[in-house]
């Protein structure tokens, strides 16, 4: 299969963070082409013109969501990058920003010229001290260099850019909590409409994009729409950096077009781990339902996922073998959801509260086959009546799990505890929360 | 400690957002009082207060709602060991384990006694999947550890080491990187080159050339 790197080609050069070696691989070419060559709508065109579809978990497509914004009004426009990489097994965003923090900004400036915006924040979550280093290190070496700042490369356009440092919310990936957060507030979601496109940060009209999709606008500049169009399938093209994480032989970021398989990826990663076998993965993030051996080739793209009843998130794939317990994974999910719920909605707030109660009972073995329907049953009362997408997100791993593995979680109840426990410290650890 | 020089720097950091929008600098704000104080203290809220024009409770309402924001004095290092599924089922469960029985404390939770103060927390993902089980120390990354080796950095940690982050930048303190956070660029030389990229970050790069 053939895998052109775009969005990580750099990774491996030296000091690859530097603006000597991003100009090296032809960084900044796409920002000088867009800016002295292109009008801001030609732009807008050219990205819609790719069918770029956002990377951030959703999928829209972003040539639409720059063209949301209205031209002509008196408002200040905003670019808000959401660098809050949180979801659970989503891990590509960090190293991309770690090594190569210039190809990030390129794209910034090209995309606030596009939408006619002065001011760009990059929304970083907090626990990712390095990553702050690199961005300040670039922005200042970006600033020096005249790519930011006003009137750059004498064009005067002008683009500021601001690193924010979020504190430890995963709400705050979700775009309108993220304006709240940036705001000063609590990070908790808005109601839609009216969307950030008109009513974004302070008000005004906002962009709001993750770090992938911002990284893939300079490689559509420079080799046009249609070369960008034509890889992967046709409604969800480009590439995307899958993240292999678990039970196989090399983990890591393996960036291939939209559309590659799992068993495509897993020959690339050296198969399972010690020839085990695959027992339930996710296709990206724990917030996409996990998916089982009978996936491994379902084209991995916005449409073909959702087709298989799953999401394509974030592409990043967890991935789980025959000695891993389902209930025990899906409880720590839970966990995490309910750790996380903003509290603003009570579906999310009080469901994964409860859902967490009974996960554990029946990871433990003191549960009953009532538990099972009083979790789908609350799945159901939270899904699509939460009022962001957290709350679906929670039932995902909840309600596929019981889809694949119903034989599991009874198993557990009838053996009065976990059969797949492989060691005490294993089973009881990090229960005394 | 809360002096005249933290209310400066606030300003600062209120400058750096459009005008009129300087609750913007909140989190940034409360990042530094951790920087002064080791965690919210309650000078550091009346001072966040002060600058913005709010209310302590308006302030309290923020600081409560992230993670990161500590309500209780912290150690002289953060040790967040991520327990979320994938590290988990990897290790993570046996790692923080380990980790709280040698340090004799729970999440969130500091040591007291003999040795330099150790705070413990479990983590929700740190994004370093594809690096499991992980944990962190100040927020730098310990890559692929085991209940011993997770314990052997907090034995360094506390006789006063400071063991050599498998990525990320070497370690000084939890106030340290709060001032990061807060925006202020970490003044030390070189920092900067500290290594990142790792087998995994690489692994499908390494793939393609092969190809």
């Amino acid at each position: 299969m053939p895998t052109t790197p775009m969005l990580t080609k750099g990774w491996a050069d030296p000091e690859s963070w530097t603006l000597e070696s991003a100009r090296r691989r032809g960084g900044y070419t796409a920002l000088t082409k867009a800016l002295t060559t292109m009008e801001p709508d030609e732009v807008i065109a050219e990205v819609k013109a790719s069918n770029l579809r956002g990377r951030g978990g959703a999928g829209f497509a972003t040539g639409m969501k720059w063209g949301f914004i209205p031209q002509g009004d008196d408002k200040p426009h905003y670019l808000v990058v959401n660098a809050d990489e949180s979801e659970p097994g989503t891990c590509r965003d960090v190293p991309l920003m770690l090594a190569d923090p210039h190809l990030l900004l390129e794209g910034i400036v090209i995309t606030c010229y596009a939408v006619r915006a002065e001011r760009a924040f990059i929304y970083v979550r907090g626990e990712v001290p390095h990553v702050i280093r690199r961005l300040h290190a670039a922005v200042e070496e970006a600033y020096a260099a005249g790519y930011f700042g006003s009137d750059i490369l004498g064009t005067g356009v002008t683009v500021d850019v601001l690193i924010h440092a979020g504190a430890g919310a995963y709400i705050c990936g979700e775009e309108t909590a993220l304006l709240d957060s940036l705001e000063g507030f609590r990070g908790q979601p808005r109601l839609k409409p009216p969307f950030p496109a008109t009513h974004g940060l302070y008000g005004s009209p906002t962009v709001v994009n993750n770090v992938g999709t911002i990284a893939s606008v300079p490689a559509i500049i420079n080799d046009g729409a249609a070369a960008f169009a034509a890889i992967g399938p046709e409604k969800s093209p480009g590439t995307s950096i899958f993240s292999l994480s678990g039970r196989v032989t090399r983990p890591g970021q393996y960036e291939a077009p939209m559309g590659t398989t799992l068993r495509e990826l897993l020959d690339m990663a050296g198969g399972m781990r010690d020839g085990r076998e695959l027992k339930f993965w996710t296709p990206g993030g724990s917030s996409t339902p996990m998916l089982t051996a009978e996936h491994l080739d379902l084209p991995l793209d916005f449409d073909s996922v959702a087709a298989a009843g799953s999401l394509n998130g974030t592409s990043a794939l967890m991935i789980f073998d025959e000695t891993d317990c389902v209930v025990r994974a899906t409880w720590k999910w839970t966990e995490f959801y309910a750790h996380e719920s903003c509290g603003k909605c009570t579906p999310c707030r009080e469901g994964t509260y409860w859902m967490v109660r009974i996960l554990d009972r029946l990871e433990h073995g003191t549960g009953t086959e009532e538990d099972i329907e009083t979790l789908l049953d609350t799945c159901d009362n939270i899904f699509g009546r939460a009022f962001c997408a957290l709350g679906d997100g929670a039932t995902s791993p909840i309600v596929s799990s019981i889809q694949y593995f119903r034989d599991e979680y009874i198993a557990h109840y009838e053996q009065g505890g976990c059969p797949l426990a492989r060691s005490l410290v294993g089973a009881g650890a990090g229960d005394g929360r | 400690m809360i002096t005249d020089r933290t209310r400066a720097e606030m300003e600062q950091i209120v400058a750096r957002y459009p005008e009129g929008r300087g609750r913007s600098a909140l989190l940034p704000m409360l990042h530094l009082v951790q920087a002064e104080e080791g965690y919210v203290s309650p000078d550091g809220v009346a001072l966040c207060a002060d600058v913005l024009g709010l209310t302590k409770a308006e302030v309290t309402a923020v600081a409560t709602f992230y993670t990161m924001f500590k309500r209780r004095p912290t150690g002289e290092h953060i040790v967040s060991v991520c327990t979320n599924t994938l590290c988990a089922l990897m290790g993570g469960d046996d790692v923080y384990a380990a980790v709280s029985r040698r340090l004799g404390v729970g999440h969130d939770e500091t040591t007291s006694g003999d040795g330099t103060p150790l705070t413990l927390e479990h983590a929700e993902c740190l994004a370093a999947c594809d690096y499991a089980p992980v944990l962190t120390v100040d927020y730098e990354y310990f890559d692929q550890v085991s209940p011993e080796s997770a314990v052997e950095i907090v034995e360094a940690l506390q006789r006063g080491d400071k063991p050599t982050p498998t990525r990320g930048a070497p370690l000084s303190s939890f106030r340290d990187t709060e001032r990061l956070l807060a925006g202020f660029p970490d003044p030390r030389p070189d920092v900067i080159s500290a290594p990142t990229a790792g087998e995994p970050s690489l692994a499908g790069l390494a793939h393609a050339e092969e190809k």
